[in-house]
């Protein structure tokens, strides 16, 4: 075989670099949502990459449930300090105090859907034209249909009916005052792919997803952490357990799994044995079949 | 599992509906272990529901809301899975109504094509409408699955017959490499194992055939094509006087130290290093993203392509390209476009459309001007200014553009480069 051919992670990592140019190039204001997750991560590394030796030219935008993972936090403001980018934070809990959201109540309230209206209102505020996000097509069944460049309308809405049609490398990020664009340069890796390029670059990743040992509680089929806002139920019993957590959101209602992988090595022998996708332990995809298409209509991550 | 050296292949599906695409794709994951067990109790549980025995595999591929309440699938959906030798992304495209425009915006990125055909009715108006789609795309490999090879009693004749139309036709069709499989979506015949049923057929199954045929070689590595994306200028103290220019290689290979022309310009200089992420490297080749510096210091910017200095495309502003429309509203005559190419963008008209094709028997028909959605047909584009173009049979990346409505900002056309 000849030797002038790409392994597929150098192809994905190539596809995603140029998309990430693309949005530089096409965008006035672009931002990269920054959730502290492993994704966004990985998007970060490959924008360092993509623009090298010039600085990363996107700001980062975290929409602050206010329910972090202190963890998150402390990585988050190692990145931007060591990347020398700009950090925005979008807070739910200040969308909360304008009256702008109510929390939802209930024991599986989460902060996840007020997200939507903090994203939109802080893309309102600082005039993003494009936000760069860490979706990936295996993640959700919607997802599988998702764009490199998804056209959100003037109210952050995204139509799945009326997508614009991508052929070859051909990316049409053409838009009207007030619409944006959610970029998805990492659409066509898998969980397994992610992991296993994390390894290969080593790439710095916050200890919540390297097993280690925490006090939990079960529900709704997984361990779920607990801290400050989480209401323990009747009958639920406090545990310590050595997890590791496969994606990381709202502290309230992302559960973690029980393992004892804790190097990335050992993390991509798991996952590639592992039965059950990763939002498979978020309780916020479980409420009904279609929950993430849901939210995704109204203008979600 | 250690497969890092494993290459990536794209292929697209295709066939009519109830031809059995989606239980093969649901068979193709569920038999190379790719669906996780949260995904098998969900579509165990549906699969109850409507009352199927066992799990409706065509399941698997369920996507969007919408089209779960109306039963169909609205446009491309992606698919991935990956085997101990290569990882695959399907572009899973569903026949319907948007079916033209659907297929080959699935099948420009596909490296193959696969067709089913339906072995009780052998070749259909549909069969030649994706082959003439995947050969008009210029996909380098065609697998025709003959599916349910179970109902006509796994009949080697039945095979041999439906290989023998399929020839007929596509002769007239440009095909570098064809292969014909007689399958069982349903019941696993041929797709991941080997069929006990059919002892006569020699060759291997679908997913070693998507496993190992040549692909490196569909690349175009002859004509060193590199579009421009944007100009990197780090301006900082380590690196003040770097300018690199940044983009994925569209075809061929680079060197350092090669002499380049810059295009439109035509000034000339010499590569003086490469750059892929952080590591300076000697060569490079596509699809590789990477920056370019030049040993001269001359004006480089965003739709601007370097090519080597003795292999230099074409400069055009009038061609001619086959063009597929993509958008509900029809094309206005004379009306004004934006036309991509590359990492170029100029403003463009149709000037005159030549014909219009019947892709389910190939005419050409003369006397229709109007294009629709879903209709192909070769027009004559004028530019504002030339673009550097190759014709798109020696070169999918410069030689494919698309057309968008500079009202609605949609994408309304696909063309390949005559
Ligand atoms: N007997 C038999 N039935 C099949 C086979 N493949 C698919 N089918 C059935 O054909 C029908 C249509 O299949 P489906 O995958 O939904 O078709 P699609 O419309 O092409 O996606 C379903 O009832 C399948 O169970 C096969 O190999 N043998």
């Amino acid at each position: 075989m000849s030797k002038y051919y790409l392994n597929y992670l150098d192809e994905l990592e190539s596809e995603a670099i140029y998309i990430l140019r693309e949005v530089w190039a096409q965008f006035d204001n672009p931002v990269i949502l920054f959730s502290g997750g492993k994704d966004s991560i990985l998007v970060t590394h490959l924008a360092k990459k993509a623009f090298y030796p010039a600085r990363i030219p996107f700001a980062l935008l975290h929409v602050d449930t206010g329910h972090n993972f202190p963890e998150t936090i402390e990585f988050r403001d190692n990145l931007v300090k060591e990347l020398g980018v700009k950090l925005i934070v979008g807070s739910v809990q200040e969308s909360i105090n304008k009256g702008r959201v109510v929390e939802e109540r209930g024991k599986n309230a989460t902060r996840n859907a007020l997200q939507i209206i903090t994203l939109l209102d802080t893309i309102e505020e600082q005039k993003i034209d494009c936000a760069i996000g860490g979706g990936r097509r295996d993640e959700e069944k919607a997802r599988a249909k998702e764009r490199f460049f998804s056209h959100r309308n003037d109210f952050g809405e995204w139509d799945p009916k009326n997508q614009r049609p991508e052929l070859w490398n051909l990316l049409n990020g053409k838009h009207f005052e007030g619409e944006h664009f959610r970029a998805f340069p990492i659409s066509n890796w898998t969980e397994m792919d992610v992991w296993n390029y994390i390894k290969r670059e080593n790439i710095q990743i916050p200890s919540l997803y390297i097993a280690h040992e925490r006090e939990v509680v079960w529900r709704s089929n997984s361990w779920i952490p607990v801290s400050e806002f989480l209401k323990i139920e009747e009958g639920e019993k406090v545990e310590k357990k050595m997890i590791r957590f496969r994606t990381l959101g709202d502290i309230t209602i992302t559960g973690g799994i029980e393992s004892e992988a804790d190097t990335l090595g050992k993390i991509v022998e798991e996952v590639s044995a592992m039965r059950k996708t990763e939002r498979g332990d978020r309780s916020d995809d479980k409420r009904s079949e279609t929950a993430m298409e849901d939210r995704k209509k109204q203008g979600y991550f | 599992m250690e497969i890092n050296n494993n290459q990536l292949l794209r292929f697209t599906t295709a066939g009519s509906v109830d031809d059995g695409k989606s239980t093969l794709i649901g068979r193709l994951l569920y038999d190379s272990k790719s669906i996780f067990e949260d995904q098998l109790e969900s579509v165990s549980a549906t699969s109850a529901k409507k009352g199927h025995d066992g799990v409706d595999l065509a399941l698997f591929t369920d996507g969007l809301k919408d089209e779960r309440e109306q039963g169909i699938t609205i446009d491309v959906a992606y698919r991935y899975f990956t085997t101990p030798k290569r990882k695959f992304i399907i572009a899973d495209t569903p026949g319907h109504i948007q079916y033209t425009r659907n297929m080959v915006t699935g099948a420009s990125t596909a490296n193959a094509a696969v067709i089913l055909i339906d072995a009780r009715h052998g070749v259909i108006e549909q069969t030649k409408r994706h082959s003439f789609i995947a050969s008009l795309l210029n996909i380098p490999h065609l697998i025709v699955c003959i599916n349910k090879m179970d109902l006509v009693d796994y009949s080697e004749d039945k095979f041999n017959d439906i290989i023998a139309r399929f020839e007929e036709f596509s002769s007239k069709l440009l095909m570098k490499d064809l292969r014909f499989i007689p399958i069982s979506a349903l019941d696993g015949d041929n797709v991941v194992n080997r069929s006990n049923n059919m002892e006569w057929y020699q060759g291997g199954t679908l997913l070693n055939i998507l496993e190992t045929i040549h692909i490196s070689s569909d690349i175009n590595k002859i004509d060193a094509r590199f579009p421009v994306q944007t100009v990197l200028r780090p301006q900082s103290e380590e690196h003040r006087d770097y300018r690199g220019y940044a983009g994925r290689v569209a075809s061929g290979i680079y060197r350092v130290g090669d002499e380049v022309a810059v295009l439109p310009s035509g000034f000339t200089s010499k590569i003086k290093s490469i750059n892929a992420g952080e590591n300076e490297v000697e060569e490079a080749y596509a699809p590789m993203s990477i920056s370019m510096a030049l040993e001269d210091d001359i004006d480089v910017s965003r739709g601007d392509m370097i090519v080597r200095k003795n292999n230099q495309p074409e400069p055009t502003q009038e061609f001619d390209v086959m063009l597929c429309w993509l958008n509900d509203e029809a094309a206005r005559p004379r009306a004004k476009y934006t036309i991509m190419h590359t990492s170029n963008e100029q403003r463009a008209m149709i000037q005159e459309v030549i014909y219009k094709i019947d892709i389910n028997t190939y005419d050409r028909i003369i006397d229709e001007k109007e294009l629709n959605m879903n209709d192909i047909s070769r027009v004559k584009i004028r530019c504002t200014r030339p673009l550097m173009t190759d014709s798109y049979r020696d070169n999918r990346n410069t030689g494919s553009v698309i057309l968008i409505d500079e009202m609605t900002n949609e994408t309304v056309a696909a063309g390949m480069i005559v």
